[in-house]
């Protein structure tokens, strides 16, 4: 059993909380749209052989968005930063969905201080033309339609009337962030698809077989992009693999991690 | 008081309202008829014409991807008005600056109809209502930073005479800026902006500019009004004067109470046909989180407009103002005294499928009947004597609509 330290990393002018646990091998873990998912069991199982480090970025969980803050541009770059101020040596990189975007962007401008990276139900690249919604506008789908594209197990849809005030704010606040991170181009930067050859370390992608947001064929596309890339679809999930089926997430994670 | 003509240039013609999700963004527009579309078109511009004639001021103003408002580009409504009337004010209420890609064009468009319209002109700025994020694409946080930041080059580019600028600000760059036509009126067309809180009220008051409020009733009328007269004083030094503020509301005016009631359910359809789901009405960076997360409870509807149809309720909030000649003033009077005066009254005054004769024959009313009225009533004008008025009224929520029209049954 590992114990959970918050922290928070000061980086010119912006703060970061950042959790720590487990002990190992360190794993930097970059989360996506929803929010921070450092309090989910997956994290548990692999913190018994990994040391996790966790960041919230700037806009989430209740954190203010810098001033100068306009897109993932300016996450790729306080994170850049953070990794240089951690003195990461042969970590794990590994980003869910907005954040696989993020891992991939920094992934490109330098993979010296990582060993492998694991992007899981990641957007960042747009594999279609113009007419081809190639990831789901999840700031224009009704609630429902949201909840169908994101959950295989449809329990497990939020209810938002249930929720405290300040929960609710805080998703509202998560919103706000993600909208400004992934806005426009939508969800993608067009230049990664060109830059994505730079990745040189072992690539692992997971993903969601029912992921209506970004399909495995989005996931295919991507893996084609990255030299030696494997893609591992888990079955009996949607969007977020590592909620819906927790003990094949961690497995898959463990295989790729220690092998 | 000037009085302002204003209809949204409804589509009326839908499907039963259960047969769609939304109003706006993503009504299929297979049930926009064009033919049906050139005689609305035609109608209001006629509506607009019969408001010059008849000395009122005109207003548009304009919507995207949405039955409340076919008008889209509200220049080009404009331009036509510029040169079919002859002593209207024009006033476009307003350009969605902070949702276009090029302010220098929006300064070209208006330089454009003041020049053509030999100097009418009243160009106003506003954010944009929730539901234009969508068909705009522009992403709503900072907006307000957007606006102004817009605002700054439209009025440099409105009076710089002397060959190109530079500017390259935070949202906005254009290295040459030189526009041609510059405006008629000098040094500018006179500025509007919209405002719907004391701290919106005062960024508009420190420019000296005329705010706009829409629909904020009695529970909110002070609170803005009072945001604008004390930050114009902070920044001028002076009490403001009558002319910077502008008050919208619901108008209907008939021969008798039944008539004008009558045309103010009409005018209802603006709040009962704007159907608008949560995920348009509340996209993400619009609102404060605290809004945000109301809304997603499900305890605001966000529009920014009051949500009940109920036409007494309206009344009594003060968004709307119907019934005979007298009873209107008598209602105008009462609001006027109770937020402290405006010199300015936008008056929808179409909605829905009212039809062009009804219209006209309120507006006649209005004009011929109320408006003289309103004239001498804001030309008495004293910003001290106003203000002891305004303070023997005490804060409310509504007010007893039973005490300024006696005959007001419902």
């Amino acid at each position: 059993m590992t114990s959970q330290t918050s922290t928070m990393v000061s980086l010119r002018g912006v703060d970061v909380p950042m959790v720590r646990c487990g002990s190992g091998p360190p794993v930097l873990v970059l989360h996506g749209g929803d929010g921070p998912v450092d309090h989910l069991p997956f994290v548990k199982s692999i913190s018994s052989s990994f040391e996790l480090l966790h960041p919230t970025h700037p806009g989430f969980g209740g954190t203010p968005i810098p001033e100068h803050f306009d897109g993932l541009e300016d996450l790729t770059f306080l994170y850049l930063d953070l990794i240089d101020s951690l003195d990461l040596q042969d970590a794990i990189l590994v980003g869910f969905s907005m954040g696989g975007w993020l891992a991939a962007e920094i992934a490109v401008m330098n993979t010296g201080r990582f060993s492998k990276l694991v992007l899981v139900d990641s957007v960042g690249i747009k594999p279609g033309g113009p007419l081809d919604r190639d990831i789901s506008d999840v700031f224009a789908l009704s609630a429902q339609d949201l909840q169908k594209a994101t959950w295989h197990d449809q329990s497990l849809v939020p209810n938002f009337p249930e929720m405290s005030d300040e929960e609710l704010q805080t998703i509202a606040s998560n919103k706000i962030a993600h909208g400004l991170y992934t806005w426009e181009p939508y969800m993608h930067n067009p230049k990664l698809r060109y830059r994505l050859h730079r990745i040189d370390i072992p690539t692992l992608l997971v993903w969601g077989e029912n992921d209506g947001i970004v399909t495995p064929d989005y996931g295919a596309a991507l893996r084609d992009l990255i030299s030696g890339a494997r893609l591992s679809v888990i079955p009996d999930a949607g969007h977020h693999p590592h909620i819906e089926q927790p003990a094949e997430f961690t497995a898959r994670f463990l295989e790729f991690a220690s092998g | 008081m000037r009085a302002w003509f204003f209809t949204e240039d409804a589509y009326p013609y839908l499907p039963d309202a259960d047969s769609y999700e939304s109003i706006r963004v993503n009504l299929p527009n297979k049930h926009f008829d064009p033919a049906t579309g050139a005689d609305l078109y035609n109608m209001y511009l006629d509506m607009w014409c019969a408001a010059d004639e008849m000395g009122l001021n005109i207003m548009n103003n304009e919507h995207h991807q949405t039955a409340t408002c076919m008008v889209p580009a509200a220049p080009i409504m404009l331009g036509i008005l510029a040169r079919e009337t002859k002593n209207a004010r024009l006033l476009i209420l307003g350009n969605p600056v902070a949702n276009r890609s090029q302010p220098v064009r929006v300064a070209e468009e208006m330089a454009l109809i003041d020049v053509l319209s030999k100097g009418r002109l009243e160009c106003g700025f506003v954010r944009g209502v929730p539901y234009e994020i969508a068909p705009a694409n522009v992403y709503p946080y900072r907006g307000t930073e957007k606006l102004w930041e817009a605002h700054d080059l439209i009025t440099k580019a409105w009076t710089t005479h002397d060959g190109p600028f530079n500017f390259e600000g935070r949202w906005f760059h254009a290295r040459q800026v030189n526009i041609w036509p510059r405006p008629y009126q000098q040094p500018h067309p006179p500025v509007w902006v919209t405002m719907g809180s004391a701290g919106s009220a005062a960024q508009v008051a420190q420019r000296g500019h005329v705010g706009g409020v829409f629909l904020a009733g009695y529970p909110k009328i002070r609170s803005i009004f009072d945001g604008y007269r004390k930050g114009y004083l902070d920044a001028h030094g002076s009490d403001t004067p009558i002319d910077r503020l502008a008050y919208c509301a619901l108008i209907h005016v008939g021969k008798t109470e039944k008539e004008g009631l009558e045309g103010a359910e009409k005018l209802l359809w603006y709040m009962s046909s704007n159907k608008v789901p949560p995920q348009f009405a509340n996209p993400p960076g619009y609102h404060a989180p605290a809004m945000a997360a109301a809304m997603m409870r499900g305890n605001n509807s966000g529009t920014g407009l009051p949500t009940s149809t109920n036409l007494a309720e309206q009344m009594a909030r003060g968004n709307v103002f119907a019934g005979t000649p007298d009873q209107v003033y008598d209602q105008i009077k009462n609001f006027y005294d109770y937020c402290g005066g405006f010199g300015n009254l936008m008056m929808m005054s179409q909605a829905g499928f009212m039809t062009f004769d009804e219209t006209l024959a309120s507006m006649r009313l209005f004009s011929e009947e109320v408006y003289p009225r309103l004239k001498e009533l804001t030309a008495g004008y004293d910003a001290g004597e106003m203000q002891e008025i305004r303070v023997a009224l005490p804060d409310v929520e509504n007010i007893d609509i039973s005490n300024l029209a006696s005959e007001f049954v419902r």
